[in-house]
């Protein structure tokens, strides 16, 4: 049923911090890694070894130069930014599905595709700002971020283990998983002390994920001049401490 | 957006399908056809000798229809090139409560019920002096079913955030006016064909040329101006980070194509926009005009199938616009 749910209490997604992210894209191969091999795999890909390699990724991460005007002068910020499905609260590519393949589940907020009805209209794809969805030509059906669905609740892993992947794989940390439905939640605290936003609110899709902006950066002006060095008149010190001090100025 | 062949096809080809079933049905249900039904065997025998390809005004009624179903159906059959999986295609029409590509395809099957119906009767009883109730009221349902099908295709399109060019007040009343443009001029195509009177042809072609054409025409330019108020989608606006600086993308994330940027980062359409709008503007504006002028000078009945196809070429080339010139949100991401 393509019609959404009532909204759950239980908001799963990802907060992504932007300030640490390095762009090495480890989030976007330990995802296309997982969800080849995972319970949905596999996820084919048309001439992967070819000259035009092409195939379904659910995560991308692109990189921006952000300009900005400074007292020395104008400088620019390196942001690395990966982009995937932010499981949106009210998500448009659930209500324009035709078949009812699209869908939230009521549970934990989870946006899923029921690769069993989808028709491959791409209508969802259409109706995402955020480019979440790509059609698998080989499959014929669209495909989409699953937040790991089958690695959060898999009980054959370590419980360490049950996060996305792209968790599991970020080398700096810059991925958070966790339940942004819950104010007391690791992520939500993370949220709130870091001010993390969500992506083109405008729409009122209202995404789940969350981005923490990167932190202000060091541009001089906030740098403390290094203490003035102290005078010392050594004619006004009495005599054994001019003595001590001649000593050690040696 | 990448303009796909088979969309444009469904929308153009359906959409003069309904235009047509739209003015058959209302014909019907208002018993203007009644002077195409013979009241005596002698004045069908006179039709029949004059019209020898559609020997019976009834039928001609009905092959109409016949033509407004085919091209419905063809439209139809188009779209089911652009699914991934088109064996599956039955499931589209369970979520009409929310999704407007399902209420499109329910009521479009829906439509044919009295459609099939009113053609059955005319071949059935082809000699009935008048529009049997029963008719009239399949004529009331056929109409109600074409409007309400291209409505839905309509709000497919204007319902999608994402697009700009698509989510404007004018993209239902756009769809409206050309398939009843598109839908008249094959009408008038047709009824050149067969009808015995020539006032129901020339009102027609008069009507369209005065009334609809013009419409449709302005109702486009309209439009045009309304999506070139607006620019393209900023990275900024889309990272959110725009409250730091502005914001440029200096590596994509990946090297080749993707379905994204094959899909939605069709660019080709801006750069001819000016010279094809004109195009779409003019030929849909002066093809029922003109060929009237050419028909009254002397040209006969004929020009009206010149009309029809110069007027759809400008519906496909506004159709095929209507995709190419289209940006998705999406496309802020990777600075195009």
């Amino acid at each position: 049923m393509t019609t959404l749910p009532p909204p759950s209490a239980k908001k799963l997604g990802l907060v992504i911090d932007l300030d640490t992210c390095v762009g090495c894209h480890a989030c976007a191969v330990a995802c296309k890694e997982w969800n080849d091999g995972g319970d949905f795999g596999p996820l084919p890909d048309s001439d992967p070894y070819g000259k035009a390699p092409n195939g379904v990724w659910f995560n991308r991460v692109h990189s921006y130069a952000v300009e900005q005007a400074t007292p020395q002068g104008s400088r620019e910020l390196t942001v690395h930014f990966p982009r995937s499905c932010l499981h949106c609260e009210t998500p448009a590519c659930v209500t324009v599905c035709p078949t009812g393949a699209s869908y939230k589940r009521a549970e934990d907020g989870i946006v899923l595709v029921d690769d069993d009805k989808c028709i491959g209209c791409q209508l969802c794809a259409w109706a995402c700002p955020y480019g979440a969805r790509e059609i698998s030509p080989q499959r014929g059906t669209m495909q989409k971020c699953t937040l790991c669905v089958d690695r959060i609740y898999n009980e054959t892993l370590d419980e360490a283990d049950r996060q996305p992947a792209c968790v599991m794989a970020c080398p700096t940390r810059a991925r958070h998983f966790g339940d942004l439905g819950d104010v007391e939640s690791a992520v939500s605290k993370l949220v709130a002390e870091r001010d993390g936003y969500a992506l083109m609110p405008e729409f009122g899709y209202q995404p789940v994920n969350r981005y923490l902006p990167p932190r202000p950066r060091r541009d001089g002006a906030d740098v403390k001049p290094p203490p003035r060095e102290e005078t010392l008149d050594r004619e006004r010190l009495p005599g054994v401490l001019r003595w001590l001090d001649r000593v050690l100025s040696r | 957006m990448r303009p796909t062949f088979s969309i444009i096809c469904f929308t153009v080809l359906s959409g003069a399908g309904y235009g047509l079933l739209f003015l058959l049905g209302l014909a019907t249900a208002f018993g203007a056809m009644p002077t195409l039904r013979s009241q005596s065997p002698l004045e069908l025998a006179r039709f029949a000798l004059a019209n020898p390809l559609i020997p019976n005004p009834s039928l001609a009624l009905a092959t109409a229809l016949a033509v407004g179903a085919i091209l419905v159906a063809t439209g139809l059959l188009c779209s089911l090139g652009h699914l991934g999986k088109p064996a599956r295609a039955w499931r589209a029409l369970s979520q009409w409560r929310s999704s407007w590509l399902s209420r499109e395809g329910l009521f479009s099957l829906l439509s044919f019920v009295p459609l099939l119906g009113m053609i059955v009767d005319l071949i059935a009883r082809p000699t009935l002096s008048s529009p049997s109730m029963a008719l009239r009221a399949c004529g009331v349902l056929l109409c109600l079913g074409c409007v309400a099908t291209v409505v839905c295709t309509a709000h497919i399109y204007s319902s999608l955030k994402p697009i700009r060019a698509w989510h404007d007040r004018h993209v239902v009343p756009g769809y409206l006016y050309l398939s009843l443009y598109s839908g008249a001029l094959l009408l008038t195509a047709l009824a050149t064909l067969g009808i015995p009177t020539q006032t129901t042809v020339v009102a027609l072609w008069l009507g369209n040329a005065l009334i609809v054409a013009p419409y449709a025409a302005v109702s486009k330019w309209r439009y045009w101006r309304s999506i070139d108020a607006h620019g393209p989608p900023r990275a900024g606006a889309a990272t959110g980070l725009d409250r730091l600086g502005s914001v440029r993308s200096f590596e994509q994330p990946h090297t080749e194509e993707n379905y994204l940027t094959h899909e939605m980062g069709f660019v080709l359409a801006r750069k001819h926009s000016r010279t094809l709008r004109a195009f779409a503007f003019w030929s849909i504006l002066l093809a029922p005009m003109s060929s009237l002028l050419l028909a009254w000078l002397g040209g006969g009945f004929f020009f009206a199938w010149p009309a029809l196809a110069l007027g759809l070429l400008g519906v496909f080339v506004e159709r095929w616009l209507f995709f190419a010139e289209a940006r998705h949100a999406v496309m802020a991401y990777y600075g195009r």
